[in-house]
């Protein structure tokens, strides 16, 4: 109860920012239409909309690294969470408060983007669902990024890592924009070591409808997902003790 | 029983002694200043006594459970409305309310019940339904304070409340801060001599970590042997060396 009250501030905080919304669900359904209407001029296999909608939805989650470090790191520079820390509270309920409510946002983000495409042309069927589904290690991994920044980070520092530099690496290495293997070697391996590119390709696999595309990204997303999730409580917890 | 006893309380930063050695006993009802210039130590003994900070040494007794010891028993006793503005900005002044009354688990009808309450002691409701973040700083200290005192406790802690605000505010808030007097001991911390003389039953003067005196300021008045109490403040402070 006192973890649910808490997580439904941090969703009305969010969700009240209009930058977040702007950043969050403007931008990529912008990126939607500018890069379905230049693939119509140019044709680009990646810019078909079937392929490049799931891409989309997962460069999207990225922000949600922005607005949950965000809201932890002021909450930390306010005094807000040490108003907070004098309270029955315990970090379980911190930590819940803050992952729980990013998920609906996530699901919401994601379906959105499905149903904007679909006027743009993409193909209906029932793999939207399971595509949906399948975006959710992508969000716990990039909400836990955010609680692991905001634990570690200030509002700036927040600003400048996940709002650029975060997001850029989401765009470059997760192979929705170019073709890897056009740039190949280290870059291309270093993308593969990463997460970014997994997620989107497991994204494209599950709207396809092939598990067996799906299959070999399954693993480094889950890894990924669990292993941030772990170290971002670790971190929280430490920074909780410190105050 | 005392609302507050401390014995040889020591924080240490690294090389840094932010308290030394604080020997204190605060009763029951009463309202405690802590008095000093930036520095001299009166948040970090705050953030102790709240369980915000682990004491490098010594004890400390809040409403008789030990802060090192039983900090949830300390935490369900005290009220704490720290020195920067602490409001979810984005939520309205009654969410603000409400999200405290859910966190300590209280019923629909008690949340209610607590909202009209405290808009009415602290005159909120022009506010209520206006974001707590959009108001003036004056306005977000009486909703900080608001929060603190939601769990109705016994002991409420006052970090630097007057900081930043015009003389208007300040007066406002002295007001209500008198209003609460006798119905719960609050521990007060400041750096202002005026606030101090006005609000306290007693005031404790701090220096780079330690106490140097306590008393009520006709007590620090006849210590240093002045009528004024800024000079006794800094009669107290030079006794110590500058």
């Amino acid at each position: 109860m006192r973890m649910l009250t808490f997580a439904k501030r941090c969703a009305r905080e969010i969700l009240r920012d209009p930058i977040n919304l702007a950043f969050g669900l403007g931008f990529p359904l912008v990126l939607l239409v500018l890069l379905s209407t230049m693939q119509k001029n140019i044709p680009v296999h990646l810019f078909e909309i079937d392929t490049l909608t799931p891409g989309i939805t997962v460069f999207g989650l990225s922000f949600l690294t922005l607005f949950s470090a965000t809201l932890i790191a002021r909450d930390r520079e306010s005094a807000f969470l040490q108003r907070l820390y004098t309270t029955p509270l315990t970090g379980f309920d911190f930590i819940m408060g803050y992952m729980l409510p990013l998920l609906p946002i996530a699901l919401g983000q994601v379906v959105i983007c499905y149903l904007f495409a679909i006027p743009l042309g993409l193909t209906v069927s029932v793999h939207i669902f399971w595509a949906v589904l399948g975006s959710l290690p992508m969000a716990v991994f990039n909400i836990a990024l955010g609680l692991l920044c905001g634990s570690l980070l200030g509002v700036k520092q927040v600003g400048g890592i996940c709002g650029a530099l975060l997001t850029n690496l989401s765009a470059w290495l997760s192979g929705v924009w170019f073709d890897l293997a056009l740039v190949g070697g280290g870059f291309e391996k270093l993308a593969y070591v990463l997460p970014f590119v997994h997620g989107a390709e497991l994204e494209k696999a599950l709207f396809q409808g092939d598990l067996g595309l799906a299959v070999p990204h399954i693993l480094p997303v889950l890894l990924y997902s669990g292993g941030v999730t772990a170290a971002a409580v670790v971190c929280f917890l430490e920074q909780m003790k410190k105050q | 029983m005392e609302a507050v006893k401390t014995s040889a309380l020591v924080k240490r930063y690294k090389t840094l002694t932010a308290v030394d050695g604080l020997d204190l006993e605060i009763r029951q009802g009463e309202l405690f200043s802590l008095l000093g210039v930036n520095g001299a130590g009166k948040t970090t003994v705050i953030k102790m006594l709240t369980c915000l900070a682990k004491p490098s040494g010594g004890e400390a007794l809040v409403g008789g459970y030990s802060i090192t010891k039983e900090p949830e028993g300390v935490k369900s006793l005290i009220g704490v409305s720290p020195q920067e503005t602490a409001i979810a900005p984005n939520l309205s002044v009654k969410e603000n309310l409400e999200l405290i009354c859910g966190i300590h688990g209280f019923s629909r009808e008690k949340t209610r019940e607590k909202c009209r309450e405290l808009s009415r002691q602290f005159s909120l409701d022009g506010v209520l339904g206006r974001k707590a973040g959009k108001l003036s700083g004056g306005w977000q200290r009486r909703v900080s304070i608001a929060m603190a005192l939601i769990s109705e406790p016994r002991i409420l802690f006052l970090d630097e409340p007057t900081l930043g605000l015009d003389v208007l505010a300040r007066e406002e808030l002295w007001e209500m801060i008198r209003g609460l007097k006798g119905r719960v001991t609050i521990i007060l911390t400041t750096h202002y001599m005026e606030e101090a003389e006005a609000l306290s039953d007693r005031i404790g003067i701090m220096k780079n970590g330690r106490l140097l005196a306590v008393g009520t300021v006709e007590e620090l008045n006849r210590r240093a042997g002045t009528r004024d109490f800024e000079r006794a403040f800094v009669a107290i402070v030079k006794e110590d060396g500058v």
